[in-house]
């Protein structure tokens, strides 16, 4: 392993986010602010409590969840699709690296950010409501996994898109209301029989009920599928990526 | 090239190349490049050179031949063949809004080399880029640019430099330091492959000059050896009346007969003691030709260069 070369790749993606690291954090900050005060006033208002817990606190796991994977999508696509676009993925091509070392680095950065950001956001919803972390090293856990799934799901579609619509379109059109839909703001148990059923083929609606669960021991689906489910999210990720560099599809001509 | 005294530092054995659309840029390029050498790639638009480095340093995949650096395949001992070599792109791909510094700080690291400050302001100091190291690359002119692009390509230290076409629309100040670099290069034994094409630049500064067009390699060869076909010069001669052939003592010359009969033509090599000039003349006063106008010709690598072009399309058609 060329460890010297992920740092690098790395620390090179971690300086562009310190450069612009106000940006970074102050836009999610007030953005969960306004999340707080629309949904958690106006909507908590009216819906006093689900399963026992104030609705405010009960939005928060899918708030910072509804963040962090819109996050580290585009931090990740945007990542490797950028020096593709302006012409400097000539050097990671021409440099002795493997595809693991250029995703360790790539991947790694974009996670780290997300990850940052979602904390930021616990932080900012400590603020608004009494938060009570029931398991925090499962909680931990699986913030870190959405982060790095999420972060290789972006970096596909950064190798994959053309141009900056098909970079802008896969997250808009696909995650964002698989994600909205995935029982960020609400429970499974909230909705019609027809669509509990329907929901349950959404694979986000396990990551935030196994992430919700951490906080309060309450969940949607059994914690062991929400676990299952992201791995084998993380798997099939890592499977396509490991096909694009064995390939070329898309980087080499 | 097989069984020569020096060592092959780049090997390129029956190289093709078709892109996914069909075309075939390359079509079984075999080249030789020695250790410590300054080849000269040379070549129009579109022949092919981008392509020929491309398939070496791994940006693009060969579709046949294989292609060894230091005697590591580019495919199946990247990481070996890649470490020793340095790349500075045809095309100024920088990132507008990094620091000069750390652009070229990854640069190192990406190789695998660990950090050295102390080294990466020696190369810095060399391009003349250390007052700038600080600057962000979009704040720079062009000829600055590729000088990053330079002090990237060096700052992990490689045996072997590409250089596409390095010169191309750069002012003449930095085409001098440009050649100045490539000598101290040279003489600490890196190998160097430039493509250009500038004839004089594989003139001035070339070991070995290449010349590829449509995809093959016409002639690679000493630059001595092209200089001696360039040091033959024509003498032309216009008479005012035609003859119908050469006169009898004239026999000697080895003359050519051209424009019907109204222009003689001597061929002689500029560089022998004897030119053969004198005499000549003074037998052409002897055989009773009246002369209307003398001029010379010199074969140019450009002559040469758009000859073998020529041949090559000539054939094709
Ligand atoms: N990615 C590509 N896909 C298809 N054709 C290409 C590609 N890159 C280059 N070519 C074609 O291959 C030929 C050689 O190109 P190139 O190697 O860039 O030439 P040179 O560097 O000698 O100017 C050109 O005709 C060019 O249009
Ligand atoms: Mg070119």
């Amino acid at each position: 392993m060329n460890w010297q070369a992920v740092y690098a790749m790395y620390s090179f993606e971690m300086a562009r986010f310190f450069r612009t690291i106000t940006q970074s954090f102050v836009s999610p900050v007030i953005s969960t602010s306004l999340y707080f005060v629309v949904f958690g006033s106006a909507i908590g208002s009216r819906i006093q409590e689900v399963d026992g817990v104030s609705y405010g606190a009960f939005i928060v796991p899918g708030l910072i969840m509804l963040t962090v994977m819109t996050q580290a999508l585009s931090n990740a696509s945007f990542g490797i699709y950028f020096p593709k676009f302006i012409g400097t993925i000539y050097e990671l091509l021409s440099a002795p690296v493997n595809f693991i070392e250029i995703v360790i680095g790539y991947v790694g950065a974009a996670a780290t950010k997300s990850m940052f950001i979602g904390l930021v956001i616990l932080g900012t919803s400590a603020l608004f409501v009494d938060l009570k972390i029931q398991a925090p090293l499962a909680m931990l856990a699986f913030l870190v996994l959405t982060c790095l799934s999420f972060s290789l799901m972006g970096f596909i579609i950064g190798i994959w898109a053309g141009n900056f619509e098909q970079l802008q379109l896969v997250p808009l059109l696909v995650v964002t209301p698989l994600v909205f839909l995935g029982g960020s703001f609400y429970s499974i148990s909230m909705l019609p029989p027809f669509w509990q059923t329907v929901t349950l083929f959404n694979p986000v609606v396990y990551l935030i009920s196994g992430f919700r669960w951490s906080f309060f021991g309450i969940a949607d689906v059994p914690i062991g599928i929400s676990l299952l489910a992201i791995s084998a999210f993380t798997v099939i990720c890592i499977g396509i990526i490991w096909w694009i560099f064995k390939t070329g599809w898309r980087i080499r001509s | 090239m097989k069984g020569s005294v020096m060592t092959a530092m780049v090997s390129i054995d029956a190289v093709g190349k078709s892109y996914a659309s069909g075309f075939e840029a390359l079509k079984g390029v075999s080249l030789d490049i020695h250790q410590g050498e300054i080849l000269a790639l040379l070549g129009p638009n579109g022949a092919g050179k981008t392509t020929l480095i491309s398939c070496i340093c791994g940006i693009s995949r060969p579709t046949r031949g294989v292609i060894t650096v230091g005697g590591h395949d580019v495919i199946d001992d990247f990481r070996a063949a890649r470490r020793l070599v340095g790349l500075v792109p045809q095309e100024i791909n920088l990132e507008p809004f990094e620091k000069v510094m750390n652009s070229v700080r990854l640069s190192r690291g990406l190789f695998g080399k660990p950090r050295n400050d102390a080294f990466l302001e020696k190369v810095l100091k060399r391009l003349s880029l250390w007052d700038k190291r600080n600057a962000r690359i979009s704040e720079l002119s062009g000829g600055m640019k590729r000088r990053v692009l330079i002090a990237k390509a060096l700052s992990h230290e490689p045996r072997v430099l590409f250089l596409d076409e390095p010169t191309a629309g750069v002012d003449v100040e930095l085409r001098r330091d440009m050649w100045d670099i490539v000598a101290q290069l040279k003489a600490d034994g890196v190998t160097i492959i430039l493509t250009t094409h500038y004839i004089e630049e594989a003139e001035a500064i070339a070991d070995r000059v290449g010349v590829i067009n449509k995809g093959e390699l016409l002639l690679v060869e000493e630059k001595a050896a092209l200089m001696n076909r360039m040091g033959r010069k024509e003498l032309r001669i216009e008479l005012s009346e035609p003859v119908a052939a050469i006169p009898e003592g004239l026999s000697d010359y080895n003359l050519r007969l051209e424009d019907d009969g109204l222009t003689l033509v001597y061929p002689y090599d500029v560089r022998k003691e004897r030119t053969g000039i004198t005499r000549l003349i003074s037998d052409f006063g002897a055989a009773g030709l009246l002369l209307r106008d003398i001029s010379t010709r010199q074969n140019s690598l450009e002559d040469i260069f758009v000859g073998l072009v020529k041949e090559q399309d000539g054939d094709a058609a």
